[in-house]
């Protein structure tokens, strides 16, 4: 009997240790879906990376409604995964709620600032990946008109459209930006149907180029406009491969490589406080590939590149609409 | 505003109308025989989600669009299982439905495409495309009826047709067919249609696979004729627009149509005009975006004048005591 009890002592006490030595890593991919081809798909391709790389295994979660993000962040967190990857704007209150009730387990957000000692903020610059590919739409269009169509009505997806509309008029100064957004609710995320037919309206205003900034709606936004001949620009993943020769460019949120940072840095490696994500360091760019390399002219390519170089040193500011709430070329 | 930009309103106006007419019309013949359906948006999502996975496995679009009729029929058997044959109440019916289908969609598709509740993007053949009617370049230069014929009528998918064919369609079998008369009696006052010899649960339940047909048809031109795939929840609430449109139109195919044409216009015009100024004053898009629903709730508060269901709506018929 106490042979056994000192036994299951003993067993007991080696998986706690190794439990907190070997903690996985967890990832709460957020609504919108793993495989939305865009924000969360980047998500889970730096965690795949991470795997494939590490032979390590993590922890995954999907959001089904609004109404799971605190329970599934508190489980994932009692589950003893550490560090927590939450991904979206719309974690932040929660965040800053469930936070302190695990001072042990440290937590990244993606796209939002929360002050807590154990979170570390990842954020984007969108902007100055938006105005890059601005540059690009501008210079492609032919009939001086561009779009934008934005998921939810959100300031951060505002900065893409602000930023966007920026690089438009960088290059073309009389251009005509139209922009849209496909609701303001989260299932504003995932509607494909409404997504097409926002672009069918701004093409019969003129579009001739058009940028999803929209989750799963950017599929539908895409598709409508491979369809109807005109070019397209992605967001967050490469998308230049889902209608080869009509996606202009992508816009590249390097989503993956936060979320490979986390992980790989792991407990002992996590630094806490605002990490930006800029040009600079590569959190951002446009997608260049087989795809659409015959899209993209070498004057286009070098313009981009000028203005990239430009941007990094400082020699251009691009605005931040989340800066101010307003955007100086526009008003929506 | 001219000319040129209301017919493109009008144009996207048919596009959005039409899966909230198919499945108006669908409810129409439900409740018309006395079976209250709230399902309309669980066999449309159904339907939907078969007619892309189908489309996207074979290749073809009527394959698709046969596997999501299908799917939406056998939903509407079951709905009608439980409120004709077991007499359940055919609202809680409804909503199990409802519940049913948005979460088969998502589980079956994670199981079939593993993309997250989607299926893969569909292209050539196995979706519906849109079809230039005869003569549209020709009749473009007559002034004025020309390009709405150019712009507005032509260029949709064959949906979009079948369902402005299925308003007479259903207008001369309710109104004008021995069927139809049984079918509207069987609603009002099954107790009689019983007593002249005619059977309550058979006209009931052809009442409710057509309701399912018409769905089928709704749910397929989202996802293979509108959009390119299924994406989870992709119905939107356009089943409960439907509805309202139903309760809107008094039950009465023809104002089906007008009801259902002013949701579109409304959805169409939100996507249109996301920021405009009226007198000075600047509508913000919410309030645009939010027009349908608004809309919704005024002609359920009683605003249109008195809508009076079909007298044996939602009770179910039972023979003798």
């Amino acid at each position: 009997m106490t042979l056994m009890t000192k036994f299951f002592g003993a067993a007991a006490a080696i998986a706690l240790s190794a439990g907190a030595a070997l903690a996985e890593p967890g990832l709460i991919i957020d609504l919108g879906g793993k495989f939305d081809k865009s924000f969360n798909e980047a998500a889970y391709n730096g965690a795949k990376r991470w795997i494939d790389e590490t032979g390590g295994k993590y922890k995954e979660t999907e959001l089904q409604s609004e109404a799971q993000r605190e329970q599934s962040m508190r489980r994932m967190a009692e589950s003893g995964a550490n560090p927590v990857v939450v991904l979206g704007f719309a974690n932040a209150s929660t965040l800053e709620k469930v936070a302190p009730d695990y001072p042990d387990t440290k937590f990244a957000i993606v796209d939002m600032v929360v002050n807590q000692p154990n979170v570390e903020s990842i954020v984007f610059t969108e902007q100055e990946g938006s105005y890059l590919v601005g540059m690009l739409a501008g210079m492609a269009s032919k009939t001086g008109t561009v779009s934008f169509v934005g998921g939810m009505d959100i300031p951060l997806i505002r900065r893409f459209a602000c930023g966007f509309a920026q690089g438009v008029k960088a290059v073309n100064p009389s251009a005509k930006v139209i922009e849209n957004m496909t609701g303001t609710t989260p299932a504003a995320w995932n509607d494909p149907v409404k997504g097409g037919e926002i672009t069918r309206t701004q093409i019969s205003q003129g579009s001739d180029v058009v940028y999803a900034a929209a989750g799963g709606t950017g599929v539908g936004v895409l598709q409508t406009a491979a369809d109807e001949g005109i070019l397209s620009i992605g967001v967050d993943s490469n998308q230049n491969y889902l209608h080869p020769g009509k996606v202009l460019t992508s816009m590249m949120k390097r989503v993956d490589n936060a979320v490979y940072n986390v992980f790989s840095n792991g407990v002992d490696g996590f630094e806490g406080g605002i990490k930006v994500m800029d040009l600079e360091a590569n959190g951002v760019g446009y997608a260049l590939d087989e795809n659409n390399e015959k899209l993209i002219t070498p004057e286009m390519k070098a313009a981009v590149e000028a203005a990239k170089a430009g941007i990094i040193a400082g020699e251009i500011k691009v605005h931040d609409y989340m800066s101010d709430d307003s955007c100086p070329v526009e008003t929506m | 505003m001219d000319y040129q930009v209301i017919l493109q309103i009008l144009d996207s106006t048919l596009r959005l109308a039409t899966p909230l007419l198919l499945a108006c019309l669908a409810g129409l013949f439900s409740e018309r025989a006395g079976i209250f359906d709230i399902g309309l948006e669980g066999k449309m999502l159904i339907a939907a989600f078969f007619s892309a996975a189908i489309a996207a496995t074979t290749g073809s679009v009527w394959i698709g669009l046969f596997a999501g009729i299908s799917a939406s029929v056998a939903l509407a058997m079951l709905h009608g299982l439980a409120s004709i044959t077991f007499r359940g109440d055919q609202l809680i019916s409804g909503v199990a439905i409802n519940f049913l289908a948005a979460g088969l969609t998502v589980l079956i598709s994670e199981d079939w495409f593993q993309q997250g509740g989607r299926t893969p993007q569909l292209a050539g053949a196995a979706r519906f495309n849109p079809i230039d009617l005869p003569f549209a370049d020709t009749f473009s230069v007559v002034p004025i009826l020309g390009p709405i014929y150019k712009e507005v009528i032509s260029g949709h998918t064959i949906l979009v047709y079948a369902a402005l064919l299925a308003v007479p369609l259903t207008w001369y079998v309710l109104f004008r067919t021995r069927f139809g008369l049984r079918l509207r009696a069987v609603g009002e006052n099954p107790g009689a249609v019983d007593t002249a010899g005619i059977s309550v649960t058979r006209l009931r339940y052809t009442a409710v696979v057509i309701c399912g047909i018409l769905c089928g048809l709704a749910g397929a031109y989202l996802a293979t004729g509108f959009a390119a795939g299924f994406v989870k929840e992709m119905s939107a609430g356009r089943g409960f627009i439907a509805l309202a449109a139903l309760i809107f139109a008094k039950w009465r195919p023809w104002q089906a149509l007008g009801a259902t044409l002013l949701f579109g216009l409304l959805d169409a015009l939100g996507t249109r005009y996301q920021n405009i100024e009226v007198i000075g004053f600047n509508v913000p898009v919410q309030f645009m975006q939010a027009l349908p629903y608004i809309l919704t709730v005024v002609i359920l508060a009683g605003f249109v004048g008195k809508a009076i269901p079909p007298r044996a709506g939602g009770a179910p018929y039972v023979k003798e005591r």
